[in-house]
């Protein structure tokens, strides 16, 4: 497996677009033409090598592809957006729509996700090991399709919208989230460790959402339809009773949406 | 002389009934509000900017039209990643110039919605629009909803003019033939003049809209939501047998719906609920926003016909791109993702948070604006304001979004513009000049 490691040159102001840092784009290129790559900065392109030190080639296909970023880049949009395979390590946090529309292939960020990562996406992991911000695996404005297929998974905390239209894959974070979890969700599976303040499922008719923590507001539209024990779905387990609930009654008049919520966590509901 | 059917330019009321009688050195206005009435005092102050000025070492100096334009010129030629902020003291006209200029410089245009009801626009793109002209709503609502607006405090002439006075065809007896529901957490003068005032929780629309469609489903809301918004199960049944008795209900929502916490997803609700309505329970309802500056929904209008998206217009790929959060002023200038600045109309030093300010006013900025304020201080650059509706022709968009078409009733009081369309149309051909030569 070819590796090409791309090492941040200079501290970047205007926000950065690279939505050429994929293993599709690299795939096939040497060191130079990788250099040459464009990303945008405002209205105007420049060559990767502006911002980035390149070393290796890339392999001779997607799938062989390997890329890691030594560095932060919490200042570059869209690293792995649509790739189909191959492999990006980024050792630090990145900015807006990492793996936006992925569609295969794997991406690890060991620091934080701002907002909009996996936006969309229809195949491939997503690993996010810090936090992540709002548009989780969500749809983009105005679309009512999120996330289709693939696995986002968030170590830390994530704010809100997330699985926003979902319609397929799993989502499953490891600390708390914030509002709107699941938002017209139609399909696919969320489950958060942690807790959640509001809206979880809202506007939901299909799919399953797990919430391990406290729900601080419930979603009104949700009917109790009694309890569950130790959960599983294929390879994920969630240990514990839950309380089960069905919804959205304020969208559909017979909606599919499942919503779990941790018995113990969970007095008043 | 006295001068009638003036068009008022401060709120979204549009209000096209002012008489004025500009004297020397004072002007009498008839029909405004207190509001509108300020304003009209604006066309005599002596607080106005008369002079183009250019900040030179901390302190403002007069400098020609020439030279000022030039420097507005060299700062937005010179941009990275300009921002073009179109307030909405001012007609479509003008912004339109931004909205041209914004694309031909691969900036971000956008406007006061951004920090209003922007998500009113973000939660009509996700749910439609179920609406009507306020023409409709006089003629035939026997039911108007108050949700998060104050108007007699906001837009004082709502009540008379469009909401709950109006004798209309079907409402021959005005107040009489109508009922009104206020829902605000606070006992505002709109809630003690309404026939139900639902008190709920600050910050618990969703869960309130959400309930509401639920019992429309048949189904009784989940207990929790009692406690959540505070409002008895029972309470909100009332409400909606209130509005199924309508005959055509007219829902006037204010950023007590939109910016309080739900944002977008509050409104996308209250759409919802309003289509619910309409489509399966024999009833007819609409929903307008009441937009609080002039003409903030004339930029959304414009903005969406020629480029698709009502607000936070990104340029910088040559086509329109849109992502609240991401493209929208107050993010970009928190983010420090556009290195200079253009504001016309607004006082978006005074408007955003803290920290998206400082950076405005770190960057070089040129404002446009017709007397003294935050943003004005904070400019590199400052031309001098002409006032829309006073001295110049032009369009608004109502609340409704209805085009009104003004007209002067004097000049403007300088000799090197005569409409803040006409600085922006300078400063563009000047911007180009620039381009061009570079
Ligand atoms: S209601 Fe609005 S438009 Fe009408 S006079 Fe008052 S401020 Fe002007």
């Amino acid at each position: 497996m070819a590796e090409v490691k791309l090492t941040p040159n200079k501290e970047i102001d205007l926000k950065v677009e690279a939505d050429v840092i994929t293993p599709d784009e690299f795939a096939g290129k040497g060191k130079s033409e990788i250099e040459q790559l464009l990303v945008w900065q405002g209205p105007s392109q420049y060559p990767l090598s502006d911002f980035f030190d390149v070393e290796g080639e890339g392999g001779s296909s997607a799938e062989d592809t390997t890329i890691v970023i030594n560095g932060d880049v919490s200042r570059v949009k869209l690293i792995g957006a649509k790739m189909t395979a191959g492999k990006i390590i980024v050792k630090g946090s990145t900015g807006m729509h990492v793996g936006s529309q992925m569609a295969g292939g794997e991406i690890v960020v060991e620091g934080d996700a701002d907002s909009w990562p996996g936006m969309e996406m229809t195949g491939g992991v997503l690993h996010i090991k810090g936090n992540a911000g709002d548009h989780v695996g969500s749809a983009y404005r105005g679309s009512w399709h999120g996330m289709k297929g693939g696995r986002l998974i968030i170590d830390g905390n994530a704010r809100s919208q997330i699985g926003g239209g979902m319609t397929g894959g799993e989502i499953i974070i490891g600390g708390s989230i914030e509002n709107f979890c699941g938002i017209r969700q139609t399909g696919g599976l969320i489950v958060v460790k942690g807790n959640a303040i509001r809206a979880v499922g809202a506007e939901m008719s299909g799919g399953t959402i797990v919430i391990g923590g406290n729900i601080q507001k419930f979603t009104p539209g949700m009917q109790n339809e009694g309890e569950e024990s130790d959960l599983e779905f294929e390879d994920i387990k969630c240990s514990g009773t839950f309380k089960k609930f069905r919804g959205d009654f304020a969208i559909a008049k017979n909606p599919k949406g499942i919503v779990y919520a941790g018995k113990e966590t969970n007095p008043d509901l | 002389m006295v001068v009638k059917n003036v068009v008022c330019p401060v709120c979204g009321g549009s209000c096209e009934d002012i008489q004025v009688e500009l004297k020397d050195n004072s002007i009498t206005v008839k029909n405004a509000c207190k509001m509108g009435n300020g304003k009209f005092q604006e066309v005599v102050s002596e607080h106005r900017i008369k002079d183009p000025m250019i900040k030179k070492d901390g302190k403002f100096v007069k400098v020609s039209w020439e030279e000022a334009l030039d420097k507005a010129a060299e700062i937005l030629a010179n941009s990275r990643r300009p921002l073009l902020f179109m307030g909405s003291e001012t007609s479509c006209e003008a912004q339109e110039v931004g909205l041209h200029m914004g694309e031909y410089l691969g900036g971000v245009v956008d406007s006061n919605a951004t920090i209003c009801h922007g998500p009113t626009c973000m939660g009509i793109q996700e749910a439609g629009l179920p609406t009507s002209t306020c023409g409709v709503a006089i003629n035939r609502s026997d039911l108007n909803i108050y949700w998060g607006t104050n108007p007699l405090a906001s837009m004082p002439r709502h009540m008379s003019k469009y909401g709950l006075f109006p004798r209309g065809y079907w409402t021959k007896r005005g107040r009489f033939d109508r009922k009104v529901i206020t829902v605000d957490p606070r006992k505002t003068d709109t809630a003690v003049a309404s026939d139900l005032h639902i008190q709920l929780q600050p910050n618990s629309d969703y869960e309130l809209l959400n309930a509401l469609l639920t019992i429309l489903n048949g189904k009784t809301p989940h207990h929790s939501v009692e406690q959540v918004t505070g409002i008895a199960i029972s309470v909100m049944e009332e409400m909606v047998d209130m509005m199924l008795e309508a005959k055509f209900g007219s829902i006037n929502v204010g950023l007590g719906a939109g910016s309080s916490f739900g944002k977008h997803r509050n409104i996308e609700m209250a759409l919802n609920l309003v289509k619910e309505l309409n489509n399966n329970h024999g009833t007819k309802f609409r929903i307008g926003a009441l937009r609080g500056h002039c003409n903030v929904a004339g930029f959304n209008q414009i903005a969406t016909y020629l480029y698709g998206y009502p607000f936070a217009l990104d340029f910088a790929r040559g086509y329109a791109r849109y992502n609240p959060g991401e493209t929208s002023c107050v993010d970009l200038l928190r983010e420090k993702d556009v290195d200079a600045a253009l504001v016309l109309g607004a006082d978006l030093v005074g408007h955003t948070p803290a920290d998206s300010a400082k950076y405005l006013c770190q960057i070089p900025m040129v404002c446009i604006d017709i007397a003294p304020g935050p943003t004005p201080s904070g400019a590199d650059v400052l031309l001098p304001g002409v006032i829309d509706a006073f001295e110049c022709d032009g369009t608004f968009y109502r609340l409704d979004n209805v085009p009104v078409y003004f007209e002067p009733f004097t000049d403007s009081p300088f000799d090197f513009t005569k409409s803040n369309e006409d600085t922006m149309k300078q400063l563009f051909a000047k911007v180009k000049e620039l381009k061009e030569k570079a």
